[in-house]
């Protein structure tokens, strides 16, 4: 009997996960895709929001504010990269200052710090290619840009470090309420690996998460997968702003964010359109212009950079907030579900939060060799002249450039994969590494990059996959057919 | 202090950088050194295993390994130095000294600097990838640029896949779908934007029509299906603003999208050193000694400009060679202040060069460049301080033919000692015939 199945290794999932490890619990993550990070988590803005735009008083407030407090701390105990530039929310037209006054005072309520509406000419000085029609700005000091992939893979490592079981490609397909010999009630969780019994079941399944709720509960919850689609552009576009500018909703729709990322790129993003399919992670012809020309408002001129475009699916659940909590007429099965915007700020805060739930529970003994720190990959772009001659003297492998765009070398790749919860797949190495990740898009890494995973996993090349089983990348030998 | 000290550091080992070795050497430059990234010399061609390169620089058709070993034999018997696998990082201007000082690294030194007079940039360059496209869709697996296909098959031996849609009809994608064809893969059809081609119209022929395999004009990508690896890709014809026409879909089913969609100059480095950087060629901008706005740093190539000819980058890099080898030994001759600017206009985009300072070209001075459209039956006409220097007709012209006017000094000469101005203007313009 397991302790506590949480399912979904998504950045909710692993950040329950990581304070669970803190107790001596027998804990497994069930996650149906062959890595971390394979769902809402990774194709989100990366903000770290301050937490104005939620209703006081709801489960996205609470969180929200908290959680940005703690990735605050967070980044440097497990990390990884986060950068508090700070936010804007424009007023595109002079109507739109009761809008931000209204903004100010929700923020206020929200115990939300350093808040306050900038003039046009300081705006300007803030952010010198911000848009002409902007008549004034909601400013918040504590907004930031994380990377929203090794937020999640740090959560996840270190979590596995201090014991948490990660089984990928495990799909649940059904849970049943049992009760054992004693009485004593437990789940049992059916999966596309066998069946996983548990005390305690934390439902962190974002966009799938309705589904395993309404398997043990009368009290139904519904989620609609709704679709954001991004452009990201070249780093060379990343300085046209410093700050990450939102858009005051006006009649036009809700806004889409302009932003440097943490890396030091641009994006743009997202769109907001309901869809049916759990899956449906196409970009769309409509939505890409959507996100240019309604981004294009937020500054002088938008660069015509683009070098790669996604979607994600946000997990929003029919009542608007975050569902928190223990099921009413499903003890021990602990949702976390409907967590969409501020959902990757929020997760370290919903993460103390279910652990504080489940410790109440079980009443279970702190570890005392409980692990608080992980170190990251090296990152020789990253790295000053001494670190890099540092880790070339260690490995040489570092001086092995794979990813020329940016900077990744074959010794970053080789810890990646054999990390605790290495990569497996060509994304795990991208999301980890970074190779890949700039301006051609893997062009040139991925034939280079494929020997590595074949060669650590001991696999043939032809087994190597983007991500997951069925993306394989190369079929056979030349002459094959002839 | 530096770990190393250089006359002249060539960044790139192949077609550029191997033939302005090879011709600084021969100029007189003795200490050069060429830095390459890969294990071997030679570069792209290495995966050029097809035969057309050579004929205007030896007028024979070679593959693309033996263009290069034709220029990897003379760096050898020239005793040229080279590192191969060393990545150089960083590249910064000493304004005391003017030196360039060059961060590098490899397995054996580890992270090392070398100052050097002068520097020749021959960093070729790279595919265009998906994202700039903005083609929607999933994002599975089998979407490649046309030359990691290449590389898959020429260098690994590996099959990328077996059933190919071609986007964009630049040369790789031309030849890749020869390729594909040859190793047993479907290859449907080429899909290209544009209403023209952006590839040689002898590959078209070669390697398109001699295959039976249709090029689709003026269509493009849609849509791509496949959550996994690919599984098929909508193709529509697109209007006269290149918007995809409702009702012109054909879905094609194909596990392999191959992307050849234009190149892009690797100028990260360029950008380190402050070089003035051209919009249009993504390249830097250079004076008639191929020398870019940062003194005695030249740049020639696919770095430069996007050639279509390997034979063009051997030529333009020659002469950076000697340039470069005139600027260390002090012989690159006394200007005169005598300035002419390079004006493109009227379907004309760029030129390279885009300066020239008369009292320091050769005798003739190639000037390379490429229209924005297809043009039948047209002009070239040459300006020189508004007097017409040559018109040359032309029956066909094509974004993807590079063109090139030869400016002859005599004639330059005898028409600025007209003037009293010591700024001059060339315009190179598409005109209707004469």
């Amino acid at each position: 009997m397991t302790d506590v199945a949480v399912i979904g290794a998504g950045v909710t999932g692993s950040a329950v996960a990581r304070e669970l490890s803190r107790y001596d619990l027998e804990i497994v993550v069930l996650e149906k895709e062959s890595d971390v990070c394979e769902g809402t988590s990774k194709a989100n803005s990366g903000i770290v929001h301050s937490g104005y735009d939620a209703k006081p008083g709801t489960y996205k407030a609470r969180f929200n504010v908290e959680g940005n407090r703690l990735i605050h701390e967070l980044s440097k105990e497990l990390d990884f990269p986060f950068k508090e530039n700070g936010s804007l929310v424009l007023a595109l037209e002079e109507d739109g200052r009761a809008g931000l006054e209204e903004l100010l005072e929700r923020g206020r309520k929200n115990g939300v710090p350093g808040l306050r509406i900038v003039e046009r000419d300081e705006l300007k000085k803030m952010e010198p290619n911000v848009s002409d029609s902007a008549v004034c700005a909601l400013y918040a000091p504590t907004g930031g840009v994380v990377c929203p992939f090794n937020m999640n893979i740090a959560l996840a490592e270190n979590a596995a470090d201090n014991g948490v079981t990660f089984r990928f490609n495990t799909e649940v397909t059904s849970i049943e309420k049992k009760n054992d010999e004693e009485g004593r009630g437990y789940y049992r969780i059916e999966t596309t690996g066998g069946h996983v019994d548990a005390r305690i079941v934390v439902n962190a399944a974002g966009v799938y998460a309705d589904v395993f709720h309404n398997m043990v509960s009368g009290d139904r919850i519904h989620i609609t997968p709704r679709k954001g689609q991004y452009c990201l552009m070249d780093k060379t576009a990343g300085g046209i702003v410093s700050h990450t500018l939102f858009q005051l909703p006006t009649k036009l729709g809700k806004g889409v964010l302009v932003t440097p990322t943490v890396h030091g790129n641009l994006m743009a993003g997202p769109t907001a359109d309901d869809v049916d399919d759990k899956e449906d992670t196409s970009t769309t012809a409509a939505g890409l212009d959507t996100v240019l020309s309604r981004g294009a408002l937020s500054v002088v001129s938008m660069p015509r950079m683009t070098i790669t475009s996604f979607a994600g699916l946000r997990a929003h659940e029919d009542g608007g907030d975050f569902i928190i909590g223990e099921v009413k007429d499903a003890p021990g099965f602990i949702d976390a579900a409907g967590i969409e915007s501020p959902g990757l700020t929020a997760a370290p805060a919903i993460g103390v939060y279910i652990a504080g739930l489940i410790r109440d529970i079980l009443k279970p003994c702190e570890k005392e060799d409980f692990i608080g720190t992980r170190k990251g990959i090296p990152s020789m772009a990253l790295a000053d002249e001494e670190e890099r001659k540092a880790l070339i003297e260690a490995d040489p492998a570092y001086s092995h450039v794979i990813c020329r765009c940016e900077l990744v070398t074959e010794g970053e790749i080789r810890n990646a994969i054999t990390r605790t919860l290495g990569a497996t797949t060509v994304d795990g190495v991208k999301r980890r590494t970074r190779a890949g990740m700039g301006r051609c898009q893997a062009g040139f890494c991925l034939a280079r990059t494929i020997p590595i995973l074949a060669e650590l996993l001991g696999k043939s090349e032809e087994e190597i996959t983007k991500s997951g089983a069925g993306s394989y990348y190369i079929n056979g030998n030349i002459k094959d057919e002839l | 202090m530096t770990d190393m000290k250089k006359d002249l550091v060539i960044i790139g080992g192949g077609p550029a950088g191997l033939s302005a070795a090879v011709s600084a050497s021969r100029e007189g430059a003795e200490d050069i050194l060429i830095i390459e990234r890969d294990t071997r010399l030679g570069g792209i061609l290495n995966q050029c295993i097809h035969n057309g390169f050579g004929l205007h620089t030896f007028k024979e058709e070679l593959t693309g390994p033996e263009y290069a070993d034709r220029y990897i034999r003379q760096v050898e018997d020239g005793k040229i130095p080279y590192m191969l696998d060393t990545m150089v990082v960083d590249l910064a201007y000493d304004d005391g000294s003017g030196d360039k000082i060059i961060t590098a690294m490899n397995a054996k030194d580890g992270l090392f600097t070398i100052s050097a007079k002068a520097v020749i940039l021959a960093m070729g360059c790279r595919e265009r990838p998906r994202g700039a496209l903005n083609i929607p869709g999933f994002r599975p697996s089998g979407i490649y640029s046309a030359g990691t296909a290449q590389y898959y098959v020429n260098m690994e031996g590996r099959m990328p896949g077996r059933k190919v849609v071609i986007l964009g009809s630049g040369d790789i994608g031309l030849i890749m779908a020869r390729r594909m064809t040859y190793e047993g893969a479907k290859v449907l059809c080429v899909a290209e934007l544009q209403p023209y081609s952006g590839g040689l119209k002898r590959n078209i022929v070669q390697c398109l029509d001699d295959f039976g395999i249709p090029l689709l004009l003026s269509h493009t990508v849609v849509d791509i299906k496949g959550k996994k690896r690919l599984e098929g890709v909508t193709i529509a014809e697109v209007d006269e603003n290149r918007k995809p026409i409702p009702g012109t879909e054909v879905f094609y089913e194909c596990d392999t999208l191959l992307l050849s969609c234009g190149l892009i100059p690797e100028n990260e480095l360029s950008g380190k050193l402050g070089v003035r950087m051209n919009g249009v060629t993504g390249g830097a901008y250079v004076n008639e000694s191929l020398e870019t706005s940062v003194p005695g740093v030249y740049a020639c190539g696919n770095v430069l400009h996007v050639h279509d000819l390997v034979d063009y980058v051997s030529g333009e890099a020659d002469m950076a060679g000697k340039n470069a080898a005139a600027f260390i030994l002090g012989r690159t001759g006394t200007d005169d202040g005598n300035v002419i600017n390079i004006k493109t206009e009227n379907g004309v985009r760029y030129s390279v060069p885009s300066v020239v300072r008369p009292a320091l070209m050769g005798n003739t001075l190639t000037v390379r460049f490429r229209v924005g459209n297809e043009y039948r039956d047209k002009d070239l006409a040459v300006y020189l301080n508004g007097k017409q220097l040559m018109r040359l007709p032309k029956r066909v012209m094509a974004p993807g033919e590079m063109e090139q006017i030869v400016l002859v000094k005599s004639k330059v000469e005898e028409i600025i000692a007209a003037s009293e101005a010591k700024e001059h203007e060339v315009v190179i313009r598409v005109e209707d015939k004469a």
